[in-house]
């Protein structure tokens, strides 16, 4: 590659057509959101559509103000967050630590593989009851859903990413005359790595998808119970902005695993 | 007796559901010390399964092999098998991928290390000893791989279409690399393909096999000049001569 400041101008063309549109995309990405913004609170404003359905923007922002200075809103988001990464935290360890006793008897994959499969197409959220009655109505039953939601897909993932090793890796391991433990800690783990990766980015998602089921069935705080809450007594700006606060720890937590990722991969 | 390898009555069947397959009739062979000796033969004709059977990872169903004049039942650290694809770690770089051997083995100590370093700085992978197989040209990985093989100071190589997925070109280079390494080395080396003109050019003997149930059907002693390379071999007049001889052979066995 060439580091040098030498380029030909044709190059330099290049790297700015690169730049060039590099910027667009950005700018086009902020228009995108200032744009449907304030699209939305104009309709509001000129009564184009009925903001005591549909909110705007500038409702919703005074709705979190409230939240943030009536001191609710700390209590909310802690309660969710925490639901939602113990959900996923022992998803994470249970789900991987399945997989790898799948991998490591064959036995055991092919008898638990096939309810495997029926518990990953039933939805979680038909156990919903049985859950509450299980681990009662609190932060209990929640953490249990996002774990319930999680540790399948985990496991199913990760089991699919430990046998994927290559074989010819394998052999050249056993030709060596290595052990199972040495094939697994020298080849089976660092070639799943970005598997592993991509499951714990597939996993946040998930996660808040079991914390907020969790919290719709049967909650007293948190996120999912501020919006079921702002539904039944038609408060739309408070549903609004608690799905905006969610849009933001959602993000906050998947960046979280991106910065992981990086860690990971450099340390593998 | 400078015999290293000796395969007395080689067989091997193994079932599958619906069939159980002779897939080894019956080889023996010996190899002596500093020999290259080459198998060729029909394609499945389990060549690969022998040295399989040679390196342990698979057990005959008759026969016996005995290695230094004892009997091999498991993998032995003085053999080393070299695969079609070079199975370097992407992970590892070029330096930690050749010591991947001896921390399998355990036998990761500073003299070992040091002569991995000679065998890197010799063959030309010193610069990039810290770099990912990512950023190497497949000539470059297999002679990693290649000193990967010999970083436990194996005393037997076993090479399974060691060039297979390379490209012609780089091929023929890596072909002469390989010789000139494992020649310089000193090690005895049996070398399993499907390519004649390569077991012509590297071999100092040649052992055809039969089809399935496989047996031995011929031995050749390759005698050209063993100090000149491969690339250089396929040029001597006996060449010719010699890929006739084993072409007819193997076309005969597979009609």
């Amino acid at each position: 590659m060439k580091t040098n400041e030498n380029f030909s101008p044709e190059h330099l063309r290049y790297i700015r057509g690169k730049k060039l549109n590099g910027f667009f995309i950005t700018s086009a990405r902020l228009f995108l959101i200032v744009f449907i913004v304030a699209i939305w609170e104009i309709a509001a404003d000129i009564g184009l559509i009925d903001s005591f359905l549909m909110s705007s923007p500038s409702r919703i922002v005074k709705t979190i103000g409230e939240l943030i200075s009536g001191g609710d809103l700390y209590g909310h988001v802690a309660t969710t967050l925490y639901e939602t990464v113990m959900g996923f935290l022992i998803a994470t360890i249970v789900g991987n630590a399945f997989a790898l006793l799948m991998w490591w008897s064959e036995s055991f994959k092919k008898i638990i593989e096939p309810y495997l499969i029926v518990l990953n197409s039933l939805p979680k959220i038909a156990l919903g009851p049985i859950i509450i009655v299980w681990f009662g109505s609190g932060a209990k039953s929640i953490i249990f859903m996002a774990f319930l939601v999680t540790v399948i897909v985990t496991t199913i993932t990760m089991s699919n990413a430990f046998s994927a090793t290559e074989a010819g890796k394998i052999m050249l391991l056993k030709s060596m005359g290595g052990t199972k433990l040495q094939i697994l800690f020298k080849l089976v783990l660092p070639s799943s790595v970005p598997t592993f990766i991509s499951s714990l980015k597939i996993n946040v998602g998930m996660a808040w998808i079991g914390s907020i089921i969790g919290e719709y069935l049967s909650s007293k705080e948190g996120i999912g119970y501020l919006i079921v809450y702002g539904g039944q007594v038609f408060k739309l700006d408070l549903v609004m902005a608690s799905t905006v606060i969610l849009c933001i720890l959602a993000g906050l937590m998947y960046a979280f695993v991106a910065i992981l990722e990086r860690v990971l991969l450099k340390q593998r | 007796m400078n015999e290293i390898l000796k395969l007395d009555g080689v067989g091997l069947t193994y079932h599958t559901e619906t069939a159980e397959i002779h897939a080894i009739e019956d080889v023996s062979l010996d190899i002596a010390k500093g020999e290259f000796v080459a198998i060729i033969g029909p394609s499945g004709c389990g060549k690969t399964s022998i040295l399989s059977i040679i390196s342990g990872l698979l057990k005959p169903s008759r026969g016996k092999v005995y290695f230094n004049g004892k009997e091999l039942v498991k993998p032995d650290n003085s053999i080393a098998y070299m695969l079609q694809r070079d199975e370097l770690f992407p992970w590892r770089t070029i330096e930690k991928n050749a010591y991947l051997p001896l921390e399998i083995m355990r036998v990761k100590d500073a003299k070992r290390k040091t002569d991995v370093e000679r065998l890197l700085k010799k063959y030309g992978l010193w610069e990039f000893r810290k770099s990912y197989p990512e950023r190497l040209s497949g000539g470059m990985r297999q002679r990693a791989a290649l000193i990967r093989t010999l970083a436990s100071s194996p005393e037997l190589l076993l090479l399974d279409e060691p060039f297979s997925a390379l490209d012609y070109q780089t091929r023929l280079e890596v072909c002469d690399d390989v010789y000139s390494i494992i020649k310089s080395e000193k090690k005895t080396a049996l070398l399993v393909t499907h390519d004649i003109s390569e077991a012509i050019a590297m071999a100092d003997r040649i052992i055809v096999l039969t089809r399935r149930p496989t047996k031995i059907l011929n031995m050749h002693l390759i005698d050209t000049d063993k100090s000149i390379s491969p690339l250089k071999r396929r040029e001597s007049p006996d060449f010719g001569k010699w890929f006739e001889r084993i072409w007819r052979e193997l076309n005969n066995e597979n009609k």
